[in-house]
């Protein structure tokens, strides 16, 4: 892809009793969000942390612009840990000035500061942050550098939907500016809502690939069935329907809705709390892996 | 309650039990003390008076007064070294014991008068050579010891576990993701405890030295530069520790391991002098003696930097080796 910004060629990370990832490859085009999707231990950190050059591979590349990941990246990547303590004892602004000045470009410290509306909290210990407000400096440090390349590896963990909700406006508002986002999640709503393309990974692969949308049309029909998961009645096993059961309920999906309701009906099988809605990304790695993301 | 408390507590034995450096050094740790303490406190018990000969071969001599009991008779070559002594009051007499007896002994020193009788007791005609001075009081001699420990300390453990809790809380992995270096990192830490670890030792030693009416008979500027290069080195033997470990058992337990041998093979509460050799030999493998060795060389008897040469230049290549030691084996994560 010769607008692609990052590339990741057969990336393969070997530990003593597992392969954490094994033979990844996929191409960010510049001033894209892309998403790694899956659920625990399927990859996506250890991926992202070979891309950000934190971790070695044990084979495989990744390039930046064309070639392999080295001081230039370092100084063009604005980066977001799943979990990173911050020094004792120091304010967000001197926080943020100690990051400022392992750079040689970047944004300055106010603008930042205004950039995360961290303004009325400037003067505050970063120890005594809540978790959405601890999120919000730690993308600001993210950003300090003005990088070309951002990654956020699982940014919403933890935090209340309200928290989460202000953390995507302020990703959106980053992805105006033409950034290129590196993000990994298991929230098939912030995936959605963010990424142009994801990669959905499960036990160090790639099993899927495309715009949200384009995998949903790929691999689903027009609608999903949910019923309560319960006993059915015998003549529900010999239906022609693929019936996944997926926590406290039942998926089926179908393309034809009557004939669907209708088969249900004959075979007795209650409908009183039926849902009928389009299928999501949740549903997509349901349908892939028979496995729940948050699982 | 018990059996929440057993529970905790099996589990608790498991992960001490399982992370096997700080086990083994728990172990190793008392045994090397009480080996260390025996050498340096064990052996006969000590002589009320030292004299020195004159001599190559003490055992060779055969005058009376060696024979004299509660007296330690140690052989010196240097004449003029062992004069200097007696007048500190670090010999009580020296003994030449060529032709007619000669002794030199200081009128000043209370033990040199009575040693002096008993040599007389024996040989009524030695000639007394009387020498002058000072005694160097136990609590000069003791003074840059005690600063010495002090920088030891800050050193050592500052520096140490800094880097430890950054590690274990993930803001070094935080800062790996930045452009800067190990070196550059590392250099940061060291000039950080080198500005707090010489600031407090100058604080010290202004303030004490003007309690207890001391004045440096060397140059000041050659103190601080022992105190800089000195400061330098145990701060970069830290480092050699902070460098890779993530478990603070085992860097609490590395660093005693350095400092409990230093706090008794420097030379911090007592000389050494008089020491197995050996011994002598291992305490000055430590840079905390060439910094005490040094400083109370320029501070008691006013050495120049020509004196103390040789111990700035084993700080300084010490602090090389350290630094690039844990530049080495530096690691931004836990593994």
């Amino acid at each position: 892809m010769s607008d692609a910004i990052l590339e990741v060629r057969g990336l393969v990370k070997q530990y003593p009793a597992v392969r954490a990832v094994d033979g990844v490859s996929f191409a960010v085009p510049q001033g894209t969000c892309f998403g790694l999707l899956g659920p625990n231990g399927a990859g996506k950190t250890t991926t992202i942390e070979i891309m950000e050059g934190i971790l070695a591979q044990t084979s495989g590349e990744v390039l930046y612009r064309g070639t392999p990941t080295g001081r230039r990246f370092r100084e063009e990547a604005g980066i977001l840990f799943q979990k990173t303590a911050l020094q004792d004892f120091l304010t967000i602004r001197q926080s943020l000035a100690l990051f400022r000045g392992l750079y040689s470009r970047g944004l300055d410290v106010d603008e930042v500061i205004r950039l995360c509306a961290l303004e009325k909290l400037e003067k505050r210990d970063t120890r005594k942050l809540s978790g959405g407000q601890q999120q919000r400096l730690l993308l600001a440090i993210a950003l300090i550098n003005d990088p070309a390349v951002l990654f956020l590896d699982e940014p919403t963990t933890g935090l209340d939907p309200q928290a989460r909700r202000n953390f995507w406006e302020l990703v959106q508002s980053i992805k105006a500016r033409r950034k290129t986002i590196i993000l990994t999640t298991h929230y098939m709503e912030e995936a959605e809502l963010l990424c142009d393309e994801i990669a959905i990974m499960d036990r160090g692969r790639i099993i899927a690939q495309g715009t949200p949308r384009n995998l949903l049309r790929e691999h689903f029909a027009q609608v999903l069935l949910e019923l309560p998961r319960q006993p059915l009645p015998p003549a529900a096993s010999a239906l022609p329907l693929k019936l996944i059961e997926a926590g406290d309920r039942i998926e089926i999906t179908t393309d034809d809705l009557d004939a669907t309701l209708r088969q249900l009906m004959d075979a007795h099988v209650p409908l009183n709390d039926l849902r009928i809605r389009p299928p999501n990304l949740e549903d997509l790695f349901l349908e892939l892996t028979g496995k729940e993301l948050r699982a | 309650m018990m059996k929440r408390l057993l529970a905790v507590w099996h589990a608790r034995n498991l992960e001490f039990v399982r992370d096997r450096g700080t086990f083994l050094f728990t172990l190793i740790l008392p045994v090397a003390l009480v080996v260390g303490m025996s050498f340096v406190f064990g052996g006969k018990e000590r002589p009320l008076f030292k004299v020195g000969v004159l001599t190559r071969d003490l055992q060779a001599q055969s005058h009376p007064f060696l024979k004299e009991r509660y007296v330690d008779f140690v052989a010196v070559a240097d004449p003029a070294d062992a004069v200097h002594k007696v007048a500190r009051h670090q010999l009580d007499l020296l003994l030449d014991l060529k032709g007619t007896t000669r002794y030199w002994v200081n009128p000043s020193s209370p033990k040199g008068y009575i040693v002096e009788k008993l040599l007389l007791e024996t040989d009524h005609g030695a000639r007394r050579q009387p020498v002058s001075g000072d005694a160097v009081r136990y609590v000069d001699w003791l003074f840059p010891g005690i600063l010495g420990m002090n920088m030891m300390f800050s050193c050592l453990f500052g520096v140490g576990y800094v880097v430890l809790r950054y590690r274990k809380t993930g803001f070094l992995k935080r800062l790996n993701a930045t452009p800067l270096s190990a070196f550059e990192f590392l250099s940061a830490q060291v000039l950080s405890r080198l500005t707090l670890s010489l600031s407090t030792t100058v604080f010290l030693y202004v303030g004490t030295a003007t309690i207890i009416h001391f004045h440096s008979a060397g140059s000041t500027a050659l103190l601080f530069g022992i105190a800089l290069l000195g400061a330098l080195s145990l701060i970069a033997l830290g480092l050699t520790i902070a460098a890779r470990f993530s478990s603070e058992e085992l860097v609490g337990g590395l660093l005693n391991l350095l400092t409990w041998p230093m706090m008794l093979l420097s030379g911090i509460w007592f000389s050494l002098e008089g020491s197995p050799h050996w011994v002598q030999m291992v305490g000055k493998i430590f840079p905390l003696t060439h910094v005490l060795d040094a400083s109370r060389a320029v501070m008691l008897d006013g050495a120049g930097f020509a004196q103390v040469a040789s111990d700035l230049a084993y700080l300084a290549v010490t602090t090389l080796l350290f630094l690039a030691f844990g530049a080495w084996s530096f690691k931004w994560r836990m593994e």
